[in-house]
């Protein structure tokens, strides 16, 4: 068995962060974030939680580092968030730097125990709080801080700037237009049907999204707009990073901005996370039980288009593909069954991964540990030999995978374990294979 | 000796379930009203339906991912826990005292019955430990409660057996039997063993989140 203190990793955000901590600031910390925003939930899990371990096997990082019993959910609370409690926030700095990497880089925050745990408890929710903690201490891993950071100051993930973005919209415009010389991406326009948003990695470096997005809306005559101005991102790293204040910020931007379009709902990208910070988290923190603008995940948007029949499919993607079933969109929003109708009328065949469906294996890259950036890695890696190889095991090369954070957390995993399989957006299938009206 | 036995077997008694029954109200008393307080974001989705629906999963051996990956841990989770309340309420000698106590009397197990499941509740606790001892993952998360929580449950059994089969001193024996019986009902809510009270709430609320938020099951 390992501990973490045998697997610290060199990281200037959580070093930094610890520098400058000393115990009556860690116990102050500590004691306001548990009286003050924690409460019977977090409480009666420490209490109750039998410590029977029965969590262990639903953990791809138990898993996948031969059973070391450190990696297990109950191990990882434990260690931190419980032990917080126990001591009431009497611990060293050193040991914040230690939890601090458990919560950030060894939890996807996936939910996957709530399947194996008899009492019911959410050990999401418990490294949530944890950091919570942490980012109240000043101790996040650097990259995600500066992610986060991005949102506070732009509202968006990736510093992209609000001109820059406009001119990206107009770019991809322009370029669609090669293709469908009447196509539009038409900016705040009052009234619309949808709202479509996306998340700032979109402008940024997968530009290609907007583009196939643009022209499956155009070929499917769909009437909406985009947001010309903040709040076009529905993507939220202080939620992971444990800033609820920007978390909730960011999301009421998000509504506000769509509120301020009189749109009848917003359809979002293919990402996961984005689609837990308005089901889940920011709704919450903001109050609202439900979204205040209905919000579609490109999921559900792609299956009303396609069993509509407003796209067209001549001919099915050939070979088999199998399906990634991302944590926040499946297990958090149960969207396993129209994931399935789309890809079937999009490929010729699908062979399933075991466990699958809201039983399925985080990719890793989620809850924000892809966000932990380049020194955390290996951390991902080495932690999903799970998914590696209940990828090889399917035998295919192409992967359904409709999230971002899957797809990158996926691509790593293919390349390090040199498995030869591609992951593709459900959007990029659609753009490939639907039917493209000559002159539209 | 024999005042000792009337004194734990009367006064005592009803001092022990003072607490239980006192202790239990004030720690859900005050851990709803905390809930109240802080957790609005939770309570909200609070359903029954979803409730119900996660709870009757949950009860039904190898009906779910966590029960179906330690089949041993799941048959003596559910023996432990059937066979001590039939001990519990339906022991002949329990039925005995019931009626003495507060005047109400039921069916009773035979006496061969109540001696087989008393030994079930200790084969399961001995399941138990040995977990704690021999699986990695389970020996690392121990700690002194989680013995102790095992101890206060086992030790009713153990003297209750040995009582029954009349091995050492009987009315020692006895005595024992009923303080660790008394010991384990008053710290019911104030160890481990709170799940008795907080784990149908903890169940309840993944039951609705799962309903009614993420839209998928929970098992």
């Amino acid at each position: 068995m390992s501990q973490i203190a045998d697997r610290l990793i060199d990281d200037p955000g959580l070093a930094a962060g610890v520098a400058s901590l000393t115990p009556e600031r860690i116990e102050e910390v500590v004691t306001r974030v548990l009286k003050g925003e924690a409460g019977a939930k977090l409480k009666a899990y420490q209490e109750t939680c039998m410590r029977c371990g029965l969590c262990a096997q639903a953990c791809h990082y138990y898993v996948s580092h031969d059973s070391d019993p450190s990696y297990s959910p109950v191990s990882k609370t434990t260690e931190t968030i419980y032990e917080l409690i126990n001591k009431k926030g009497r611990v060293e700095p050193s040991r914040i730097y230690e939890m601090a990497q458990i919560a950030y880089t060894e939890c996807n925050l996936c939910k996957r125990c709530a399947h194996y745990c008899p009492i019911g408890i959410d050990t999401g929710y418990a490294m949530s709080m944890m950091r919570r903690i942490c980012y109240q201490l000043d101790v996040v891993p650097q990259y995600i801080r500066d992610t986060s950071h991005s949102h506070a100051a732009t509202m968006n993930q990736m510093w992209v700037k609000d001109d820059e973005w406009i001119d990206s919209l107009q770019w991809q415009e322009d370029e669609a237009r090669d293709e469908f010389p009447n196509l539009r991406i038409p900016l705040d326009k009052e009234g619309a049907e949808i709202y479509y948003s996306v998340i700032g990695p979109e402008p940024k470096f997968r530009t290609q999204l907007i583009y196939q997005a643009a022209a499956i809306m155009h070929v499917a005559g769909v009437d909406f707009t985009m947001p010309s101005t903040p709040g076009w991102d529905n993507s939220d790293m202080s939620m992971f990073v444990g800033d609820f204040e920007n978390m909730g910020r960011l999301k009421r931007s998000h509504f506000e901005s769509a509120q301020k379009l009189r749109v009848k709902k917003i359809v979002m990208g293919e990402c996961g996370h984005a689609f837990r910070s308005i089901y889940d988290m920011g709704n919450r923190w903001l109050g609202y039980a439900d979204m205040p603008v209905p919000v579609v995940h490109a999921v559900e948007f792609f299956w009303e288009l396609l069993t509509e029949g407003r796209i067209k499919i001549p001919k099915k993607l050939e070979g088999p593909v199998t399906i990634q079933d991302p944590c926040n969109i499946i297990r958090g929003r149960g969207l396993m069954d129209k994931l399935r109708e789309v890809t079937s009328m999009l490929c010729e065949e699908t062979v399933e991964m075991v466990p699958n469906r809201e039983h399925n294996y985080c990719c890793c890259a989620g809850g924000g540990v892809i966000n932990c950036g380049p020194p955390f890695k290996n951390v991902r890696m080495t932690g999903n030999k799970a998914k590696a190889d209940q990828l090889a095991a399917t035998g295919v090369h192409t992967i359904v995978c409709p999230c971002h954070n899957c797809h990158g957390g996926l691509d790593d995993i293919i390349g390090y374990y040199e498995l030869g399989m591609h992951p593709r957006f459900l959007g990029d299938i659609i753009y490939e294979i639907m039917e493209k009206p000559e002159g539209m | 000796m024999i005042e000792i036995y009337t004194f734990v077997s009367g006064p005592l008694a009803w001092i022990a379930w003072s607490v239980f029954v006192f202790g239990s109200i004030y720690r859900l008393v005050s851990m709803y009203n905390l809930a109240k307080a802080k957790d609005g974001s939770s309570l909200a989705y609070m359903s029954l339906p979803y409730s119900l629906r996660s709870i009757f999963h949950w009860l039904v051996p190898f009906g779910t991912l966590g029960w179906k990956s330690d089949p041993l841990m799941t048959i003596a989770t559910f023996a432990f826990h059937i066979c001590f309340f039939l001990v519990a309420i339906f022991l002949g000698a329990h039925v005995v005292f019931w009626d003495t106590a507060f005047g109400i009397s039921w069916w009773s197990l035979s006496d061969t019955t109540g001696d087989i499941i008393s030994f079930v509740v200790i084969g399961a606790c001995v399941v138990f430990a040995v977990r704690r001892l021999a699986l990695p993952h389970v020996r690392n998360v121990t700690r002194a409660k989680d013995w102790f929580a095992l101890l206060l449950v086992a030790m009713p059994f153990v003297t209750g057996v040995l009582a029954y089969h009349q091995i050492g001193p009987s009315l020692l024996m006895t005595i024992l039997h009923i303080l660790s019986g008394e010991l384990l009902i008053a710290l019911i809510p104030f160890t481990r063993l709170s799940h008795a009270l907080f784990a149908v709430f903890t169940r309840s609320y993944m039951g609705s989140e799962f309903g009614g938020v993420r839209r998928v099951r929970d098992w």
